[in-house]
């Protein structure tokens, strides 16, 4: 591991091989002594990188960020000029990550603040459980395709697919879509196959109100990646949203408790 | 670096050249080694193809013995099947921190050829093999087969993948496939038996996750003659695969359908959108093989003369990265590992729940190859 200075609160790091602790360490010293922006190179999968950090500052992340990247994010912005593996933005609360590229499985998972931009497709169980608390509306947007139980259990939030990376004939997300979810909202740019989407959802199409959230969240991700707003905007979007918010409520529920009103 | 590990799961990693030309063992050395996160130092190993090839035409048998001295019995064993060509320790190299986990055993390998007047009458030379590596994991106490391939051999036990890949000095060896495993063992102890790759005969396999349907495909393998011995899940999927490709001589992609068959609502979906033949198919290997799923969470890479088959379970319970360059194969539990040894390969995926990744040597023209392929 190398460290370098690269002018007035810039530093370098050359990660290699090291392992995380060394680099996380390292990062969060120098945040201590003020940088305002930290450069990873040669990063091979360290982990966690991000957490454990508060406040303004930008980490730039060369190589494949490892597991659970920006993991309880609570304020860095952290871009990734290449992959990124699983995990990214684990329960995070606040920041933005971008990846230039693509991500794994289980992203934004419990996910409750932030922004989330990834350019390429994501693995299976994306956006799983992200929640939302008043002002803390977590955004998920995925550029390219998902995979299975995406969005599944979700209680908050938004979470946008845009399929650009889609190809004739391909699926743009997998099956298990939104199963369980019981809050938030998912928007995906063309149509979800109904045999993959979850029975406690129903889907619409986005009146003026949704286009304006989409439009204002879209711009981010449009000014991050460089692709024109119009474009992404160009293709009809899906809006996915849960019909109850306590799908399960009766499941275990005792008859008598349900006959006598106590549970509804 | 330290020691240390936190709670993550297994890794694995495997590299195949299409062209059959060797690979230096330090790749795979270097990409199981930067998932070292992912194990904690109870167990790893290595496979290696093409390492022998001034014996390839005799068994290799790398056989584990808890003694020296039980080197007689196995001995008297392999001579009732086999002619013994050659007979030797394994080298190994002092790698101190190894011992303050466990004392290592002492490796054998055996180079042989079967005897003809050793053959049951309806047996095969593969039989017979299969056979002698059950007699001796069953009947001669503390001593194991560790692999029983020609031109290939296992190399495993307890520690990280680099302790282990000191220890048997794997960087001084060159195959055209390798396989690689560090292991976190959950459900079954770690000892140095339990470590992977499994193999018998040429296969071998490495396996990341549980097969919670373990109780089901014993029952199974053992109305075939397998006799589980190595107090751990894996060992099950190796026996499987040797009796659905190779005795019952089904097609590759048939005997990943039967391992990791899809979902009855998907195969009624086949029959829905028009594909029949595929929805006979999907339904018949569900039915007949209903036994030999594999359940429970876990990605596996199958390794045999031939290619290397990754796989995983139905939902993508665990990890599974592939990437290509040239004529070089990677397949491993993180994307990292992976660009450690080969920083820019030319294409990088994620494959989907259960559908095999299959990269096979060049001189294999389909991918629906048979046995013997």
């Amino acid at each position: 591991m190398e460290v370098k200075s690269l002018g007035e609160d810039i530093y370098e790091i050359v990660c290699g091989t090291s392992h995380y602790r060394e680099v996380n360490s390292k990062v969060k010293e120098l945040v201590l002594k003020g940088a305002k922006k930290v450069i990873l190179r040669e990063v091979y999968g360290q982990r966690y990188i991000g957490t454990g950090i508060k406040g303004k500052v930008k980490i730039e992340v060369y190589g494949t960020a490892g597991n659970d990247l920006g993991i309880f994010l609570f304020g860095p912005e952290i871009e990734v000029f290449g992959n990124a593996q699983d995990g990214v933005g684990n329960t995070m609360k606040e920041g933005k990550i971008i990846v230039r590229g693509h991500a794994g499985d289980v992203c934004g998972y419990g996910m409750r603040g932030g922004k989330v931009y990834i350019e390429g497709d994501v693995g299976y169980r994306v956006g799983i459980h992200m929640k939302g608390y008043k002002d803390l509306v977590p955004t998920f947007i995925v550029g390219g395709k998902a995979g299975n139980f995406f969005g599944e259990y979700m209680a908050g939030g938004i979470l946008i697919l845009l399929g650009l990376t889609k190809r004739a004939g391909e699926d743009i997300v997998g099956d298990y879509c939104a199963t369980g979810m019981h809050g938030g909202v998912i928007f995906v740019r063309g149509e979800v196959p109904s045999r993959y989407l979850g029975k406690e959802v129903k889907v619409f199409e986005p009146d003026l109100e949704d286009m304006k959230i989409l439009t204002k969240e879209l711009k981010g991700f449009s000014d991050a990646f460089n692709i024109p707003l119009d474009e992404i905007l160009s293709e009809p979007f899906t809006k996915i949203v849960p019909v109850s918010t306590r799908p399960y409520g009766r499941l275990y529920a005792h008859r008598w408790a349900v006959a006598r009103g106590l549970i509804k | 670096m330290n020691s240390y590990s936190e709670m993550s799961g297994c890794g694995l990693a495997g590299i195949v050249n299409r062209e059959g030309k060797p690979i230096p063992g330090k790749y795979i050395y270097d990409s199981i080694t930067s998932m070292k996160e992912r194990g904690n130092g109870m167990g790893a190993g290595y496979a290696a193809y093409g390492i022998y090839p001034d014996m390839k035409e005799f068994y290799a048998f790398h056989i584990m013995l808890d003694e020296i001295d039980r080197e007689s019995e196995v001995n008297g064993v392999l001579n009732r099947f086999f002619k013994i060509v050659k007979g030797e320790v394994i080298p190994t190299r002092e790698v101190p921190s190894l011992y303050k986990k466990t004392k290592p055993p002492v490796f054998y390998r055996f180079f042989v050829e079967p005897k003809r007047e050793a053959k049951l009458p309806t047996e095969s030379e593969e039989d017979l093999v299969v056979r002698a590596v059950m007699t001796i994991n069953e009947k001669v106490k503390g001593a194991y087969v560790i692999s029983s391939g020609k031109n290939m051999g296992a190399f495993k036990g307890v520690g990280h993948p680099d302790e282990i890949g000191d220890f048997f000095e794997i960087k001084e060896y060159e195959g055209y496939i390798w396989l690689a495993h560090t292991r976190f063992p959950t459900n079954t102890p770690g000892w140095w038996g339990g470590a992977h790759p499994f193999t018998l005969l040429d296969w071998a396999i490495v396996h990341n996750g549980e097969i919670t349907s373990y109780g089901t495909n014993k029952r199974y393998v053992e109305m075939y003659g397998y006799r589980c011995t190595l107090l751990t899940d894996t060992e099950v999927a190796a026996y499987i695969f040797d009796l659905l490709f190779r005795k019952h001589r089904l097609p590759i992609r048939a005997v990943f359908t039967a391992m990791a068959s899809p979902f009855w609502k998907d195969i009624e979906h086949y029959k829905e959108s028009g594909l029949d033949k595929v929805y006979e198919m999907a339904k018949t290997i569900r039915t007949v093989y209903s036994s030999a799923m594999l359940n429970g969470p876990f990605a596996m890479l199958f390794a045999f003369k031939d290619g290397i088959i990754g796989f995983n379970d139905r939902i993508k319970l665990r990890p599974f990265v592939a990437a290509e360059k040239g004529e070089v194969v990677y397949m491993a539990s993180e994307e990292s590992a992976i660009r450690v040894v080969c920083p820019h390969p030319d294409k990088v995926w994620m494959p989907k729940a259960g559908e095999p990744v299959i990269a096979l040597l060049n001189y294999c023209d389909s991918e629906n190859v048979c046995y013997p392929a």
